[in-house]
């Protein structure tokens, strides 16, 4: 049975620890890239809250809620984000590159490498654990991956116990989803296979009964499932996103980027006006459709999944305080042995 | 001359071989975002967009560039060949010689390489090494704004595949959307010559497979490419300050190598080192061993490289890339 509250102090959890993260990055305690799951927390614990011992997940490059529900101990997270020697991986692997052999969680950044990743993890349930399943977490831009597709056939040809779940905020890096992907996903999946649903990411409770479903069908030996879950994320690709800076701060973003493509507009030779000018329209686009992250608390997992929670003001305070003060130990415990080689090498 | 960013020397070279030459398209992930100028110059047929299918657009552009296109494709980073390497090691390398020489690939890859940014090891690779390693691909690394854009327009006009890495520590733009994020909380050690620098008003090839010298020495020659000759010069001027005189040979091309520049120079030093930003084993350094091996000049030899997998943690990457106490140290060995 869905619990609810149970599920949204996870959402919740994630929300938060992913939240720390990003303070971490903008600070400067974290060097390099950073993807997080903020605006994907429905579909990631609607999936994972199924999952227990001897089920396995291959997670892409922004795996760090999947890795918090799957109960990985979110100090060690955190240190891993840092680079420290005491972190998850011993900070070898960093955000992307997680990996836990106790929660038979693996992930990667390699877009599209989950799929494979996953068969594998259900063959080896096959052999060794029936009855548990492994799940695939990619984006829609990794749909157009050959070795996903390929992956999707293999589970098919060989009955794997593999969920493929595809979180889809429409828009690969900077690049719109549909204008580079042909057909429907579900249509795609369902010719290599593997039966599909597109449904709404943002309510935790419908991705929860859709996974429930999938999950039952591959623990009983019927075979793979694909499931594309809608969402928005509010910080794009990822933390310092060039075209959300662009929607937050126009005029500093925009101004080195408007003489080049002025004279870009203008010069003499190359395409003609009408093309030139599609190709300006298409820029555009590409920041109403950064914009339109922004969108706020109607698109946020979070938000709506508290909305229907029926327990009393005083319950829903108590649980949160409670999450607030876990993960502010969490960040505390983290912080306390931060390397003084980190600070010094990222600030 | 002019003054140009190492981006912007590319993005320039780049917009004078469109111009000049219709057959030139781009394709890549985010092609359009990442060249915004060119997309909106030259429009959406000359710059596309590509989905994230690796295999498809690279293996693609093998086929366009013997139909009669010169693609230049935007891989983004090299660490992401290994999704497209059947198109590479078993395509576009064969071609030429399974035609007996008839049909030829013209086709550039253009990909970041290198770390210092904290990527973690599967986005910080440099990988020339696995490349030059296959007969019939060709691989480039500039150092400075002018070579990049001499080299880039060598590397669409050659008739073989090329690849042309670009070391993302001296790129404005992918540092800045890879790296920085636009915080001003991150440093990273930056060398200032290489991302900045003059470039002729009008651009002409650099042909490939000429190594520069940058710096003449009589006790050491220090060969490497890239972001290792900036380390390079920096090592070398602590040690001329001890009376130990190097010569730096910037290879900037890794296939074809030229092996005479390292083996001319070699032989008034004795003594070679060679700065590595890509892995030790089986790569660039054992390659330059068995040249001055093979030359049966009298030479110590030393190499600084990326020894295993480039950690993620700041200070053990930094540890791991070739870092100027690095060199120094391996200097200071080779004068023993």
């Amino acid at each position: 049975m869905l619990d609810s509250v149970s599920l949204y102090r996870k959402m919740l959890t994630c929300r938060r620890v992913e939240e720390a993260i990003a303070g971490l990055w903008q600070e400067g305690l974290i060097s390099g890239e950073m993807h997080l799951g903020i605006g994907e927390e429905g579909i990631n614990a609607g999936v994972l809250d199924h999952l227990g011992d001897g089920d396995a997940v291959a997670l892409d490059h922004r795996g760090t809620a999947g890795m918090l529900l799957l109960g990985v101990d979110a100090t060690a997270i955190i240190k891993e984000c840092m680079g420290a020697e005491d972190g998850l991986c011993g900070g070898m692997g960093g955000h992307m590159h997680m990996f836990s052999k106790d929660h038979l969680v693996a992930s990667s950044g390699i877009v599209g490498s989950s799929g494979p990743a996953a068969c594998g993890f259900a063959l080896a349930a096959q052999h060794l654990r029936p009855e548990k399943v492994a799940v695939a977490f990619f984006g829609e831009g990794a749909m157009n991956q050959g070795m996903l597709m390929e992956s999707m056939n293999l589970a098919a040809a060989w009955d794997l116990p593999v969920l493929f779940v595809c979180r889809d905020n429409g828009t690969a890096v900077s690049t719109s989803s549909s204008s580079v992907t042909g057909g429907s996903l579900e249509e795609r999946a369902r010719g290599l296979g593997v039966p599909g649903k597109c449904i709404n990411g943002v309510d935790a409770e419908v991705v929860w009964n859709e996974a429930a479903a999938m999950l039952d069908r591959a623990r009983s030996g019927r075979g793979p499932s694909f499931l594309r879950a809608t969402c928005l994320r509010p910080q794009g690709h990822f933390l310092g996103d060039p075209l959300i800076r662009m929607v937050h701060k126009p005029i500093a973003e925009m101004k080195p980027r408007t003489g080049p493509l002025v004279s870009s507009a203008i010069s003499s030779g190359g395409a003609s006006i009408p093309q030139r000018i599609a190709c300006i329209g298409k820029i555009m686009a590409m920041i109403g459709r950064a914009a339109r992250t922004q969108l706020g608390n109607a698109y946020d997992p979070v938000v709506r999944m508290r909305k229907n929670l029926k327990i009393t003001s005083i319950e829903l305070a108590g649980l949160e305080e409670e999450v607030e003060l876990a993960v502010k130990n969490a960040l505390e415990k983290a912080l306390l042995s931060v390397p003084a080689s980190i600070k010094e090498a990222t600030q | 001359m002019r003054e140009m960013s190492f981006s912007q020397a590319i993005e320039d070279a780049l917009t004078q071989a469109m111009e000049e030459d219709q057959r030139v398209v781009i394709f890549g992930e985010d092609a359009h975002s990442l060249r915004m100028n060119l997309y909106t110059r030259f429009g959406e047929r000359r710059v596309r967009p590509a989905p994230i299918s690796e295999s498809a657009f690279v293996g693609a552009a093998v086929g366009a560039a013997m139909a009669g296109l010169r693609p230049f494709v935007e891989l983004i980073m090299i660490d992401f060949l290994a999704v497209a390497a059947d198109a590479i090691v078993n395509q576009a390398a064969k071609v030429e010689a399974f035609s007996g020489g008839r049909w030829k690939v013209p086709m550039v890859v253009r990909a970041g390489c290198g770390g210092g940014y904290g990527d973690g090891g599967q986005h910080e690779q440099s990988l020339w090494g696995w490349i030059a390693h296959i007969p019939g691909l060709k691989v480039v690394v500039p150092s400075t704004p002018a070579d990049a854009g001499g080299l880039l327009l060598a590397a669409i006009a050659d008739e073989s595949p090329v690849f042309f890495l670009e070391p993302k520590l001296l790129t404005d733009d992918l540092l800045d959307a890879l790296g920085s994020g636009g915080r001003t909380t991150v440093t990273y050690d930056i060398p200032t010559e290489g991302q900045k620098g003059m470039v002729p008003d009008r651009w002409e090839p650099i042909p490939l497979g000429l190594a520069i010298v940058r710096r003449t020495g009589s006790d050491v020659t220090i060969a490497g490419a890239g972001v290792a000759i900036h380390r390079a010069r920096e090592a070398a001027d602590l040690l001329s300050g001890e009376g130990i005189s190097a010569s730096i040979i910037d290879l900037r091309s890794i296939a074809p190598l030229d092996r005479d520049a390292v083996l001319k120079d070699v032989e008034c030093t004795g003594r070679l080192l060679v700065v590595d930003d890509d892995y030790r084993d089986f790569g660039l350094t054992g390659e330059l061993a068995a040249t001055v091996l093979e030359s049966g000049l009298p030479v110590r030899f030393a190499r600084v490289a990326v020894e295993g997998t480039i950690p993620f943690d700041p200070a053990r990457e930094r540890a791991a890339l070739p870092n100027v106490d690095r060199i120094y140290e391996a200097v200071h060995r080779l004068m023993q």
